[in-house]
């Protein structure tokens, strides 16, 4: 889809960094070796609940090669404790466990060494007593007053509870024709990315500075690392400059930064920590949303919902980061596309005894549309309507935006009848039907599943104060610098890493795009966290709204000035010139013109030729706000939550052996609109890589752990992840509707397929499952939870 | 340092003789990354599973976490350096990968562009199941690996249309 | 995740191997492949003193004619295994266990031998093993010594190996029946993954299709690879057909008594050991007509 509008934005062009990951020529954390640098491995508690009597570190400490062990105690008295998205201030969480560990692989010891080989040698010698206490797994029973306690000085497992009721939604439930109500839960499961996290800090003692190279994607990530070693936030420089191997979402690493930056600082030397895959699966606090809904929809016989209540119980695990927040972001999009005219919400966050929950794609996002849409395919079954027809009925319509939500956000614009259509007649819906009944009628099961999902876009930070009240964040910036040198070549300074986003295309395009110069002769750097201009890091599906913004508006600055020298020079006014290509001329005159070249050599050399009050050289920086920011929630909760609003239609179908169990998707289109792509095969890929990730939450992944607590699902033989053989190909059908809010129409697409795969995929499932009477509500559907409820149907041959 | 014992190990990698001693128990993937410095061979899972590490040993593809550098010794190795042109420029493969954009954070590329080599090694008209197949052990949480089944398609036809040549 | 520190040794003779063997015992293990061996000992879940590198011995290595079918070298590359025209020629079994195996990566190293003394329960080439009948070449210091596949696989990854020998090579019968159908079904997450149970059977049949020899066995459902000699016994002189073969699997299934774990309960992997049992039967008594 060529958009004529543009020179480069929507073309098919190449991307600037896939050259370097080709060539084996990418620079990930692990590939950086800093001289003389020394090596962690952790000591992990095997136990869920425990209380560490005594750490005996002799052993370790007389081996040759091994330099200290760290422990709890020593970290605890020299270190703010981290921070915690919520107002849980007696809920303390440091890199290592002290006195009490709190779930199976926390990191109780953290041994230096020679190299890695060693320190592993080392933590194997370093003895814990344990005195092992109550455990608690269940995110029920941890609400009951009884419960053993994760944080006794919390004084409960609650780490946020609030019920928010957003319009008459009594009244509308009293009102409906019919309601129904249903239980659905999401599982434990992350983005997994194939690097582990990893750091390497070096402290420069003459300088007084601590030098950081992380695999990183965590906003405020410099401040959070220097506030919590009791250093000035000048004292930390990130490298932002190390390339990120797959993040979305979960690559924080705050406490393996403090740990590595405590050692580093204490012992004098460089230290790297790059987790191992055990480390990083128990031990790495990057596990998913754990949640349990509770749904309760009110609805007309003509299959107009009228309200929804949801309770959300999301199991944490035994520490807060911005955990708890990923509860917060839904609340913008709680209606999904549909009109709903009032909502109960009850987000409820609660600690257990397992490994900590972090950000993961969409933050809370995917799970909730789960929900939302195992409640639209509920009603439609319960009315015996057709799901197609329920979901364009209450669908908020192109004429609608922009539309105002309950819970105080407004979508900015969208096509949604559109879109669904697109997708329907790319799977070719009617043959997908009759496939389905073939598959059917052959004693196959069979289902469709649809999904019709929100992508809330451009992340701001309205949670935080939503979800606490002290934290009056309103701003969520991001910022670019564009400089063009004397030789002409323009070069664009972005702040943050990047994990596979293409960063250096979005920002070579959007310049290029501005400045009408080839975005294959721009060069985009990451400057580092000193140098570098205020970011809020690629999250929340922000970075081609907000880094794009950001860009464009500098890149308007150089323009800007160029017009203003060359009409300096031309003695010409403003309007009668013209801007092609990088060169100045007059319209009426095209010859008179001042190109590219002669206008740098002025801006760089000749300030007797610059305009008066413009400053000589030629560079721009640009720091851009995210529209419909800065305003904080009302006191019933209501917020505008992010700005743009990208909607996909997800259009799948199931085959499933009966006798087994195992399903097949033999089909998939799905219809997505983010505005204007900015780069297509950027945004097909995250979209097809959206989907893989949905199929696994859907079907295969799962962190589980035992009875007493221990993860089961620890290597990659036991936490499975879709392989080619597994993932379908995908038919991607575009719309564009543009955001009204952003330069060139652009929305996030960073989270797309991942935010209605999981949705439709559960939703084929019990398409086929339906006519046996039965209906699974629980990720992952495995081949043995599909088996045992068809076993419980008593339809199985 | 501690004593550990140090074997001399001597091997062919991208058609240079190297040599170096290392531990026994120095993977031939930590051999190749922080012995050799050839850190275009990644470390996804250690275990064998992800395929990161993926190499050519002696023209078939192995995983490089799975076998001790000593294992090794007197093999040739191609790693992903080793598929570029001699000057450093990408091949037609990598190239292919490019031109789809069969990559998004190119962690697990290596690996993938190890085992789409070996298969056009040995089959220039693969059909995707052909590419599936092969690529089925390198896991990618990236792309849905769409992008790189249209890579390794594209690669075969410029292959074959030159007749294989690198 | 780095192997706990070994001593290496490199032999170039079986006798060599055997004695290094005989004098560290169990401190000693062989690796030839080291695809299973090598991620055990990443997570120090095995932690050998000394690890005996057989991997370059010629004599382990190989597939030749022998009496009673196809003898294949203990270290053959799985990939070699699959790709030898022998094999394909006369084991279709093996060949059709073999695309089960992993992925292309790891057969390429892993050896056929090895899987067979690492006795996985659910690996697809000690089923193989255990169902056709195969025999375990064995030497230790003192000689050679021979075991039937049926008296080789004890429990999850333990078996009658003694610490002190090496596997040297395998035997595979060949069937020169007139009619010999075989087949090999598993049911695993995900490709490659190992089998939440599998199954494989060969026929032989008569001109009228009465079953005259077969072989049955599953794998995931039972703590070894197990043939299940009783069931097939069961089968001769009976006519292929479908309801004797599914009345044989269940009952078949019935017996096994299966370990539940994360991936599949106890009575799932029953009952897919009997869907499979019943679609390996089936399959192989086509083959065989056909
Ligand atoms: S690192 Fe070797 S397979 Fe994952
Ligand atoms: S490109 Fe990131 S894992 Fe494949």
């Amino acid at each position: 889809m060529s958009n004529s509008k543009f020179r480069y934005i929507g073309q098919h062009r190449r991307t600037k960094e896939d050259p370097r990951f080709v060539t084996g020529r990418g620079r990930y954390v692990a590939d950086i070796v800093v001289p003389g640098m020394k090596h962690v491995a952790l000591v992990a508690s095997p136990h869920a609940s425990a209380r560490i009597k005594a750490i005996h570190a002799d052993r370790a400490l007389a081996m040759d090669g091994v330099h200290y062990v760290l422990t709890g105690a020593e970290l605890v008295a020299a270190t703010e404790a981290l921070m915690v998205g919520v107002d849980t201030p007696l809920v303390k969480r440091y890199p290592l466990a002290h006195e009490v560990v709190r779930y199976a692989g926390e990191w109780v010891a953290a041994v230096v060494a020679d190299t890695r080989a060693l320190a592993e040698d080392a933590a194997e010698r370093v003895e814990v007593e344990y005195e092992t206490l109550p455990c608690l797994l269940d995110p029920e029973a941890a609400l009951n007053p009884d419960a053993h306690l994760v944080h006794p000085a919390h004084g409960s497992n609650v780490l946020y509870r609030r019920k928010f009721v957003w319009g008459a939604v009594e009244e509308d439930f009293a009102a409906a024709a019919q309601t129904l109500s249903f239980r659905c839960r999401w599982a434990r499961s992350a983005t997994v990315p194939i690097e582990t996290f990893g750091v390497t800090a070096r402290w420069d003692p003459a300088q007084q500075l601590l030098d950081v190279w992380a695999s990183i994607q965590m906003p405020k990530y410099p401040d959070q690392i220097a506030r919590t070693l009791r250093l000035p936030g000048n004292a930390v420089r990130v490298h932002f400059d190390v390339d990120v191997g797959g993040s979305y979402g979960v690559k924080r690493g705050i406490k393996h930064t403090v740990l590595v930056g405590y050692l580093a600082r204490k012992l004098g030397m460089p230290i790297r920590f790059i987790e191992d895959r055990l480390e990083n699966m128990r031990g790495g606090d990057m596990h998913g949303p754990d949640r349990i809904f509770d749904m309760q929809v009110a609805f007309e016989n003509d299959g107009t919902i009228r309200a929804l209540k949801i309770r959300a119980l999301d199991d944490v695990g035994a520490y807060a980061g911005r955990s708890p927040l990923q509860l917060g972001k839904p609340v913008g999009a709680i209606v999904g596309p549909y009109q709903i005219h009032s909502v109960e919400y009850e987000p409820i966050s609660v600690l257990t005894n397992k490994t900590a929950q972090e950000a993961v794609r969409g933050f809370g996002q995917a799970p909730t549309n789960f929900a939302i849409e195992s409640a639209i395919d509920r009603v439609a079954r319960h009315l015996n309507m057709d799901r197609v027809a329920l979901r364009r009925h209450n669908l908020i319509r192109k004429d609608q935006f922009p539309y105002l939500i309950p819970s105080g956000t407004t979508y900015d614009s969208g096509d949604y009848h559109t879109v669904l259509d697109k997708a329907m007649a790319a799977a070719d819906y009617p043959a997908l039907v009759a496939a389905r009944d073939a598959a059917r009628a052959a004693g196959k099961l069979a289902g469709i599943g649809i999904a019709t999902c929100l992508e809330p876009s451009g992340g701001n930070s309205s949670f935080e104060p939503l979800f606490n009240p002290k934290n009056l964040t309103t701003t969520w910036m991001d910022s670019c610098l564009v400089r063009v040198d004397l030789s002409g070549a323009i070069t664009g300074v972005m702040n943050t890493s990047t994990s596979g986003q293409g960063h250096e295309t979005l920002v070579s395009t959007v310049v290029g795009e501005i400045l009408e110069r080839d975005p294959a002769d721009i060069r985009v750097v990451h400057a580092d966290s000193l140098n570098a201009l205020p970011s809020n890091s690629p999250v929340g599906s922000r970075m081609a709204i907000m880094l794009g913004s950001a860009a464009a508006g500098a890149a308007k600055i150089i323009k800007a000035n160029l017009m203003a020298i060359a009409a300096h020079n031309l003695k010409c006014p403003l309007d009668d010139l013209v801007y092609r290509d990088g060169h100045v001329s007059v319209k009426a005159e095209p010859s008179r013109v001042m190109d590219w070249d002669a206008l740098i050599e002025i801006a760089h050399r000749r300030i007797h030729q610059m305009p008066p009050g413009l400053e000589p050289g030629l560079q721009a920086k640009f720091v851009f706000e995210v529209p419909t920011g800065g305003g904080l929630p009302t006191a019933d909760g209501r917020v505008q939550m992010y700005p743009c609003y990208s909607f996909e239609a997800h259009v799948v179908l199931v085959e499933i052996d009966p006798a087994t169990g195992q399903p097949t998707l033999t089909r998939y289109a799905i219809g997505h609109d983010c505005g204007t792509m900015i780069s297509p095969q950027i945004v097909h890929g995250m979209t097809w890589g959206g989907i893989a990730h949905g199929i696994g939450a859907a079907l295969y992944e799962k962190f589980a752990f035992s009875e007493n607590g221990q993860l089961a699902s620890q290597t990659f033989m036991d936490y499975l992840m879709p392989s080619a053989m597994e993932v379908p190909s995908v038919d991607i059908v575009d719309h564009c509707t543009p955001s009204p809010l952003t330069v060139f129409g652009q929305k996030g697409s960073g989270e797309a397929g991942y935010l209605g795969a999981p949705a439709a995929i559960a939703c084929a499932i019990n398409d086929a499952l339906a006519p046996s009477g039965h209906a699974l509500d629980e990720l992952p559907m495995t081949p043995m939870a599909i088996w045992s409820t068809l076993q419980s149907a008593g339809s199985m041959k | 340092m501690s004593a550990e014992k140090l074997h001399v190990v001597t091997l062919m990698v991208n058609g240079q003789p190297r040599s170096a001693a290392v531990p026994a128990r120095t993977s031939l993937v930590d051999f190749l990354r922080d012995t050799l410095g050839l850190t275009g061979t990644h470390v996804g899972c250690e275990h064998g599973i992800c395929g990161a590490c993926s190499v050519m040993l002696d023209g078939e593809p192995v995983r490089s976490c799975l076998m001790y550098a000593v294992q090794a010794d007197a093999c040739a190795i191609t790693t992903v350096e080793g598929l570029s042109q001699p000057d450093g420029t990408p091949g037609v493969l990598q190239d292919a990968f490019c031109e789809t954009h069969g990559m998004q954070c190119g962690y697990c590329t290596p690996g993938m562009l190890i085992s789409a080599h070996a298969l056009l090694q040995t089959n220039l008209n693969p059909t995707e199941a052909d590419i599936r197949d092969a690529i089925g052990g390198n896991l990618c949480r990236c792309t849905g690996y769409v992008q790189i089944v249209a890579a390794v398609k594209l690669a075969a036809e410029k292959l074959r249309a030159t007749g294989g040549a690198k | 995740m780095k192997s706990a520190a070994f001593e290496y040794q490199r032999v170039t003779s079986v006798a060599q191997a055997c004695a290094l063997l005989a004098e560290h015992g169990a401190d000693a293990k062989l690796i030839a492949g080291g695809q299973s061996l090598v991620p055990m000992m990443a997570m120090r879940l095995a932690r050998p003193a000394v690890l005996i590198d057989i991997g370059r011995i010629a004599d382990l290595q190989g597939i030749t004619v022998c009496d009673e079918g196809v003898r294949i070298g203990a270290t053959t590359r799985q990939a070699h295994v699959q790709a030898d025209a022998l094999v394909q020629r006369e084991l279709p079994l093996l060949i059709q266990a073999m695309r089960w195996v992993g992925h292309v990566q790891t057969r390429n190293r892993g050896t056929l031998g090895g899987s067979i003394v690492h006795a996985d329960p659910s690996a697809e080439i000690p089923l193989v093993a255990a169902v056709l009948e195969a025999t375990l070449e064995l030497q230790d210091a003192n000689g050679s010594s021979e075991l039937s596949a049926a008296e080789f696989f004890y429990a999850p990854m333990v078996t009658a190996i003694a610490p002190d020998q090496c596997l040297v090579a395998v035997r595979f019968p060949v069937w020169r029946d007139a009619h010999v159908g075989s087949a090999f079904d598993e049911i695993s997450i995900r490709h490659g993954d190992f089998a939440l149970a599998s199954a494989c059977a060969q026929v032989a049949l008569d001109a009228a299709g009465v079953v005259t020899r077969c072989v049955v066995g599953v794998g995931g459902a039972a703590p070894i690879p197990q043939a299940l000699p009783e069931v097939a016994a069961q089968l001769v002189g009976q006519s292929a057909n479908a309801t004797n073969l599914d009345a044989l699997a269940a009952a078949a299934a019935a017996a096994l008594d299966p370990e539940g774990d994360l991936h599949a309960s106890a009575e799932y992997r029953r009952h897919l050991a009997q869907v499979l049992l019943g679609r390996v039967l089936r399959a192989a008594c086509e083959k065989a007509k056909a």
